[in-house]
């Protein structure tokens, strides 16, 4: 394998995982500020903030890692990207300063206040759609390129289905994977109470979930023909994703084995992720950006695998620390540590 | 309208940059004074140091979140602002900032783990251990984030061929000649700067207050530490003045007013130029600017007029280079005066005008911090990798960025304010004296724990 598609590869896996981990912080975002409003914040909040505090900090280095990667491995996208997506970027930059700080401030300071959830719910459902725009402008069409200075073409962004399609599509994963998350945190904190409110949530946000998906992909299908072709040529991922999401729902609906339930929700992700990803090969812009063309020379892309190795070799033991200590924990997920 | 985009990009970055270091700082330097804290807490089992460390801690997560939020927008802005820049030195420096990432992803899970365990584990230095990690990451990332500085300053590393980069070597990029002397010194900074504040804060305590056994422990344990830090950062200071001197000269005499080449020269204190661009009302060290570029009185140092006029850095960096130099000798004289008060017995080295002058050495650190940083950057203008790429090449051609600048701006506004804000609360709220009684109940009665 070329260093080039490890390093794409590599990416990939990262931002699949800030997805998982993202989705699940910026759900739970919008479930504490649901449950407030409807007096139940009683029942889940406890368990949200106990998952929450010590992880919230990971979970934006995987970000981060997302774009100090890409830009290390493809500096081509730091131009394109980084001259259209300066607006879009910046309100998502915002909009992940205040998420964060809030989050500190009400939790490590004083006490909880509404407007606070409310901003918090709020930002937790906009930091996806802004940063979703990154993969709707991949797709090709939305990106000028006049006497060498590269700009957005804002009218067409906003009237696309596609963009609107892929919006919807972040926000009703973000949370169907939060609420499924959510149901095994509670069931493995024997929190009856709010494992029944999570799991109607789960419940509820499946549905939507897979009608938004269906619905990119026949947008897409009218946007972006080769990114569509090439993603029928991969029908059995998608469909093992649609398999495993089959799995999710009934599991949820027997209500037992929720930790399976989250594991298909996430199978389910994994495939119809790596299934979008592998069909854009090998554009990392239409048709700007090629994998092959961008990529950085080959003694930096080999020195940044190199690193990537070091840095996995410390890394994952640390990671097993972590959530030996917080999410298997049984003694500390019920609140007695 | 083409030079505006190139401006606002500027102020943008410095901004950001600016308001960021604030919060590094503190990242890179608490996690070190809460940990020798915790470790003397419970080597000598004193519950006080314990108590310090997780006071400090609790403190230091705000500062974290702010941290780590303003991190990632420059890290994005590097990007958003400067696509010139990143697309070709992306080519050759993105080896350091993805590193810089996984110092950051240690430190992330280890900070997760530390705050969350204190009472734990049986074994007490299995949580201190935990705060290793911890300043190894923040140092780290330190580290190599000034090696991508460093290497705006003297780049290499890589060959030009058809006005691109090519046969990149990452690890020479990283280890070019500025990165030792910069990474001692903002190391060395960070930790001054961090025992300074700590120092400050308590020393406002007492003022404010009364002063109990908890805050003299604290105050002898930072005002020690902001010492020993001092001299190093002094000493790391001096070594970047020669390292200025061999490589980037018109840094250094920019900052001295140095135009001529000549020996024996003369280190310029202040002052201001008159029409003709000479020095005036300044005060003027002998030779000493010899002494500090070359380690010899009498050694030639290179004048701004070896360097192209449209090369040469702006003027007013002095004051910057002035305000830090300042600063380090009150920094080191405050701690020193401490230090020697409390050595004698007959002398109070808790008298008022101690404290306010604790009270201000903070401050002033972190003042210095910004004014060391405005110089060093100022001081590469016009180029932003210095002989290759100037600013004004590298900015977006995105006319929004003005719009940005005053979206970040009210950001940063919002931040700080929360920020001290929920500070001050956080403590206020909850003094020392009584969270002691709470945490070690057997204290009073005097057994251990
Ligand atoms: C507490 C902060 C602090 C203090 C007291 C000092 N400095 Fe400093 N200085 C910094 C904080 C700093 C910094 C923020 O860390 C800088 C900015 C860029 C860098 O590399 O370090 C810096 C840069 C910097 C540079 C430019 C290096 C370069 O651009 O490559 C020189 C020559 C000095 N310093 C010299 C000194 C001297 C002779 C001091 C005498 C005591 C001194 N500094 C005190
Ligand atoms: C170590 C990492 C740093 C990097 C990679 C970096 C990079 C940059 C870049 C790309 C620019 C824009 C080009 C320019 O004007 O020269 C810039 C400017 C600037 N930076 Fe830094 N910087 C760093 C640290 C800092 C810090 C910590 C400060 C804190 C005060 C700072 C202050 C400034 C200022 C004041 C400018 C504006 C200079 C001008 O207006 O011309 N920099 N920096
Ligand atoms: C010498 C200057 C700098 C130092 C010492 C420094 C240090 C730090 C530290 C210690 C943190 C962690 C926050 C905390 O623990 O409080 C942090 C956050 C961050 N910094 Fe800086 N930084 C500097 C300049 C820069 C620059 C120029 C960039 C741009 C590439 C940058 C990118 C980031 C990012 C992306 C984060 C957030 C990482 C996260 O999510 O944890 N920093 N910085």
């Amino acid at each position: 394998m070329s260093y080039e598609l490890v390093g794409i590869t590599v990416l990939w896996i990262f931002l699949y995982g800030y997805l998982i981990v993202a989705s699940i912080d910026f759900g739970a975002g919008f479930f504490a500020f649901y449950a407030r409003m409807t007096k139940k914040d009683h029942v889940i909040n406890q368990l949200i903030a106990r998952y929450l505090s010590p992880v919230w900090e990971v979970t934006n280095v995987f970000f981060v890692f997302f774009f100090v990667g890409i830009v290390g491995f493809f500096p081509e996208t730091a131009y394109y990207y980084g001259t259209a997506m300066l607006v879009p970027a910046s309100f998502a930059i915002i909009l992940l300063a205040i998420r964060g700080s809030f989050y500190a401030f009400e939790n490590y300071g004083t006490k909880q206040s509404t407007v606070y959830t409310f901003l918090y719910g709020a930002s937790g459902l906009l930091i996806p759609a802004s940063l979703s725009i990154a993969l709707t402008v991949s797709e090709g069409g939305f990106i000028k390129e006049e006497n060498g200075s590269v700009s957005l073409k804002y009218m067409e962004l906003f009237t696309s289905p596609l963009s609107w399609s892929i919006v919807a599509l972040s926000i009703v994963s973000i949370l169907f994977i939060s609420a499924t998350f959510l149901a095994f945190y509670a069931a493995r904190a024997k929190d009856l109470p709010a494992l029944k409110l999570v799991r109607t949530f789960a419940m509820f946000w499946s549905t939507p979930t897979i009608i938004a998906a269906l619905t990119t992909f026949i947008v897409l299908s009218q946007h972006n023909e080769r990114h569509y072709e090439n993603m029928l040529d991969l029908w059995w991922m998608f469909g093992l994703s649609v398999g495993f999401f089959l799995i999710a729902v009934w599991l949820l609906y027997r209500q037992k084995h929720y930790g399976l339930a989250f594991i298909s929700v996430m199978m389910q992700f994994l495939f119809a992720f790596f299934g979008y990803g592998i069909g854009h090969y090998p554009y990392l812009l239409d048709p700007y950006i090629s994998i092959h063309e961008g990529a950085t020379h080959a003694s930096m892309g080999i020195a940044l695998v190199a690193a990537f190795i070091g840095g996995l070799l410390l890394l994952i033991p640390s990671l097993i620390l972590l959530m030996k200590l917080f999410l298997f924990d049984a003694e500390y997920v019920k609140g007695r540590k | 309208m083409e030079l505006d985009t190139v401006l606002m990009s500027r102020l943008l970055t410095a901004m950001t940059l600016g308001f960021h270091i604030i919060f590094a700082t503190l990242g890179v330097g608490i996690p070190l004074m809460i940990s020798i804290a915790e470790f003397i807490g419970i080597k000598k089992n004193d519950p006080h140091y314990k108590l310090l460390a997780r006071r400090w801690t609790r403190g230091f997560i705000i500062t974290v979140a702010v941290g780590v939020v303003t991190g990632t927008a420059i890290g994005l802005q590097l990007s958003l602002v400067w696509p010139n820049f990143m697309q070709v030195a992306g080519n050759v420096i993105s080896l350091p900032l993805f590193m810089e990432v996984f110092a950051f992803f240690f430190e992330a899970i280890f900070l997760g783990i530390y705050l969350y365990t204190w009472d734990r584990f049986n074994n007490q230095y299995i949580h201190w251990f935990f705060s290793l990690p911890i300043i190894i990451g923040g140092g780290f990332s330190a580290v190599f984030i000034t090696t991508v500085n460093a290497f705006m300053n003297t780049p290499q590393g890589f060959e030009i061929q058809n006005g691109t980069f090519s046969a990149v070597n990452p690890l020479a990029a990283m280890l070019n000649p500025a990165t030792p002397t910069k990474v001692f010194h903002v190391l060395t900074s960070a930790y001054v700067t961090c025992a300074a504040i700590l120092a400050a804060i308590t020393a406002v305590m007492i003022l404010k207050r009364k002063m109990t056994d908890y805050h003299k422990k604290a105050l002898r344990l930072t005002m020690t530490l902001t010492f020993l830090f001092a001299l190093l950062t002094a000493l790391a200071g001096d070594f970047s003045a020669k390292f200025l001197a061999d490589h980037q000269a018109e840094k250094l005499a920019a900052a001295e007013w140095h135009f001529e080449t000549e020996q024996n020269a003369d280190l310029i204190l202040f002052g201001w130029l008159n029409e003709d661009n000479e020095p005036t009302g300044e005060i003027r060290l002998p030779g000493f600017l010899s002494f500090l570029a070359h380690g010899d009185f009498n050694a030639e140092v290179t004048g701004l007029e070896a360097f192209p006029e449209d090369e040469q850095p702006p003027l007013w960096v002095h004051y910057m280079f002035d305000l830090m130099v300042t600063i380090g000798f009150l920094l080191l004289g405050i701690a020193l005066l401490y230090l020697l008060l409390a050595k004698m017995k007959k002398w109070n080295e808790h008298n008022k005008g101690m404290l306010y002058l604790i009270a201000l050495s903070g401050p002033l650190a972190m003042l210095a911090i910004e004014f060391g940083w405005i110089y060093a950057e100022e001081g590469r203008q016009p180029w932003i990798i210095r002989g290759y790429m100037t600013v004004e090449e590298a900015a977006t051609s995105s006319p929004y960025v003005t719009h940005m600048f005053f979206l970040f701006l009210a950001l940063y506004i919002v931040l700080g304010t929360l920020c001290v804000i929920t500070l001050r609360k956080l403590f206020r709220n909850n003094p020392a004296e009584e969270e002691l009684e709470k945490h070690y109940p057997s204290f009073k009665k005097g057994d251990n724990e």
